[in-house]
């Protein structure tokens, strides 16, 4: 017999508490994975951000449009290696309720910013032959059952109308963190209608996207394209796509501080029901212990067997929450990809559940074990009977 | 005559305790030697002080003052963990409630006190069958204790208290939960114990029929010992 043994039947005598308790961890690790993940899926596209990209928008807001001819320009300035430029275009799919963030792009150099969106040679040359068609992540396309040379009509709200557009690809991701969720179509049909119908917007575009030779020199190409602008009728600012997606966030940045300290509450509310077992536990055994100490078992045997059956409660509880996390993440990512198009657990969520398992294994069993400790033999005997 | 050694030394031996501002003496000046391979009953009434002598002698409660020297160990000078090293070879306990480990079986609980020594796994294999085998309960070794009588659970109890070879064995009314039957069963072994593995054991009883089986009868009476030493041989 070794004491491990006796530390997993000692874990199970109650098995109806332990089950409970094993359950509500479940619950608990399940819960703050799929917390952290949403706070993960949050700052997703600011993790999927190069740093060999900037952004440049207008100086006043976002909403502002940029000249088209600042692509030339931008261009000519040292370090720039390529730049492409978008806009947003807020087309609505079917119904409001049916969010696909859609773009109008210079689909020539799309796919040069961005390699991370993987698209076959000839779907790329057919999008680019076709003014009227579109790409599609792959994730988009699944969800609405889109192929290859369906039509896929954009109910326009920046720009009214009912906008058609062929899908001549499908772009996958190339990493698990790359946003298959979107849907890109040529900036130069948006700009003819727009040239008929608004044309103090044609020739216009949200933003430009500037790949710099370097890195390194990303701050000192961002000060030399918002110098250029300096004084012009529409001034820049240029920031790494980091910074810019950073922007984003933070006007969301409450509600992602408010799920934290939730997924730190729920660990410890199950700190507290799993203290309280420990402490059912070494209470009821304060006479078997005495009886241990008896037999030469000391203090630290003593304290061993209740730590070792909390963290052994604990990690089974883990255990089971990491392994139903997944497939609840699939499924919440899936009935939340309009707002979470990246939806993955990551690897530091499941060290956090183990730390936090630790924690709270250590924790529950610090007060049971001092007392288990401290009790003398003599008062530990006279409680059995 | 032969005249035996003493193993256990008591000498000037106070304890009390203590209730709320009250301090209750326990044991008033005891001096009591016990020889070798004695099987010594202590009676008396109820808390007269004789469960209390029992673990100051097995080391798990200190002395207010006075000193218990066993085998020429001056126990009240260990400390915690000495002491609790000292109990795991010198000494061996026999509950009136048998007190096993109901997750273990009889063979994981007689192993229980062998975790603590070096002894390798096919070691404490051979010693915890040879100490099932001397209480009868060979055929019982894979039991849980709900699966065990009274009697049967006192024997493991017993095979657990001298599995290590201590030379002592304590017994606080070892047949107190036991039916006649059992009880005499129990007894006998004890009485086994002393006459063929050379044990010492020094029993509390409140059962005369039990006092009778021992060599020697002492009786503590408000926290003293009697003068008059009953021998029952």
């Amino acid at each position: 017999m070794q004491i491990l043994k006796l530390l997993f039947k000692n874990s199970f005598r109650h098995k109806l508490r332990t089950s409970l308790t094993v359950f509500g961890i479940t619950i608990a690790i399940l819960a703050f994975g799929l917390l952290r993940t949403v706070v993960s899926a949050w700052y997703a596209g600011v993790e999927s951000s190069s740093a060999s990209r900037l952004v440049t928008r207008n100086s006043i807001s976002i909403i502002f449009f940029l000249p088209l001819s600042y692509k030339e320009k931008i261009r000519q300035i040292p370090g720039v290696k390529d730049v492409s430029y978008a806009t947003w275009f807020g087309g609505v799919y079917i119904s409001e309720k049916n969010f696909i963030p859609n773009f109008a792009v210079d689909v020539k150099t799309v796919f040069d910013l961005w390699p991370e969106f993987v698209l076959s040679e000839d779907q790329k040359n057919a999008f680019i032959r076709d003014r009227k068609s579109c790409v599609a992540g792959r994730k988009i396309a699944q969800k609405y059952g889109w192929k290859i040379g369906d039509t896929i009509t954009l109910k326009g709200t920046i720009f009214p109308g009912n906008w058609d557009f062929v899908l001549r690809g499908i772009y996958k991701g190339k990493y698990k963190s790359s946003d298959e969720t979107q849907l890109f179509f040529h900036w130069d049909y948006l700009n003819e209608s727009l040239k008929k119908t608004a044309t103090n917007r044609a020739d216009h575009v949200g933003w430009f996207t500037v790949n710099v030779t370097n890195p390194d020199l990303a701050s000192d190409v961002a000060a030399a394209i918002d110098k250029t602008f300096k004084n012009s009728l529409a001034e820049t600012i240029t920031e790494t796509e980091k910074a810019f997606q950073m922007g984003f966030v933070s006007m969301t940045e409450a509600i992602v501080i408010a799920v934290r300290i939730v997924s730190f509450v729920v660990i410890v509310i199950i700190m507290a029901v799993m203290a309280n077992t420990m402490a059912m536990t070494a209470r009821e055994r304060i006479g078997e212990y005495a009886i241990m100490k008896t037999l030469g078992f000391g203090g630290w045997h003593i304290a061993g067997l209740i730590f070792g059956e909390s963290l052994i409660i604990s990690f089974i509880g883990c255990a089971l929450g990491i392994a139903a996390t997944y497939p609840a993440a699939n499924a919440f990512g899936d009935a939340m990809s309009t707002y979470f198009p990246i939806f993955n657990v990551q690897r530091e969520t499941i060290y956090m559940d183990i730390a936090a398992t630790f924690i709270v294994g250590i924790v529950a069993a610090v007060f049971p074990a001092w007392r288990a400790v401290k009790v003398s033999i003599a008062d530990g005997l006279r409680r059995i009977g | 005559m032969e005249t035996k050694t003493a193993i256990v030394q008591i000498k000037n031996l106070f304890k009390s305790y203590k209730r709320g501002n009250q301090i209750i003496p326990v044991l008033q000046d005891i001096t009591l030697d016990i020889a070798d391979n004695e099987f010594m009953a202590l009676m008396g009434p109820s808390g007269s002080g004789k469960s209390t002598l029992l673990n100051l002698i097995a080391g798990i409660d200190k002395v207010d003052s006075g000193s218990v020297s066993i085998e020429g160990i001056d126990i009240t000078s260990l400390s915690e963990t000495g002491l609790a090293k000292w109990r795991s070879s010198h000494i061996g306990f026999i509950f009136q409630f048998y007190n096993l480990i109901p997750v273990l079986t009889a063979f994981e609980n007689a192993e229980l006190p062998l975790l603590l020594t070096g002894l390798s796994r096919k070691e404490r294999k051979e010693h915890v069958e040879m100490a099932l085998q001397i209480v009868n309960l060979s055929d019982r070794m894979k039991h849980y204790p709900s699966q065990l009588s009274g009697g049967q659970q006192q024997r493991v109890a017993i095979a657990r208290a001298f599995v290590t070879d201590p030379a002592i064995l304590v017994a606080d009314e070892p047949t107190g939960d036991l039916d006649r039957a059992s009880a005499k069963e129990i007894l006998d072994l004890m009485e086994r114990l002393v006459h063929e593995l050379g044990k010492t054991i020094i029993m509390v009883t409140h059962d005369p029929r039990a006092a009778e089986k021992a060599h020697i009868i002492r009786h503590l009476d408000k926290g003293i010992l009697n003068a008059n030493t009953q021998t029952s041989l």
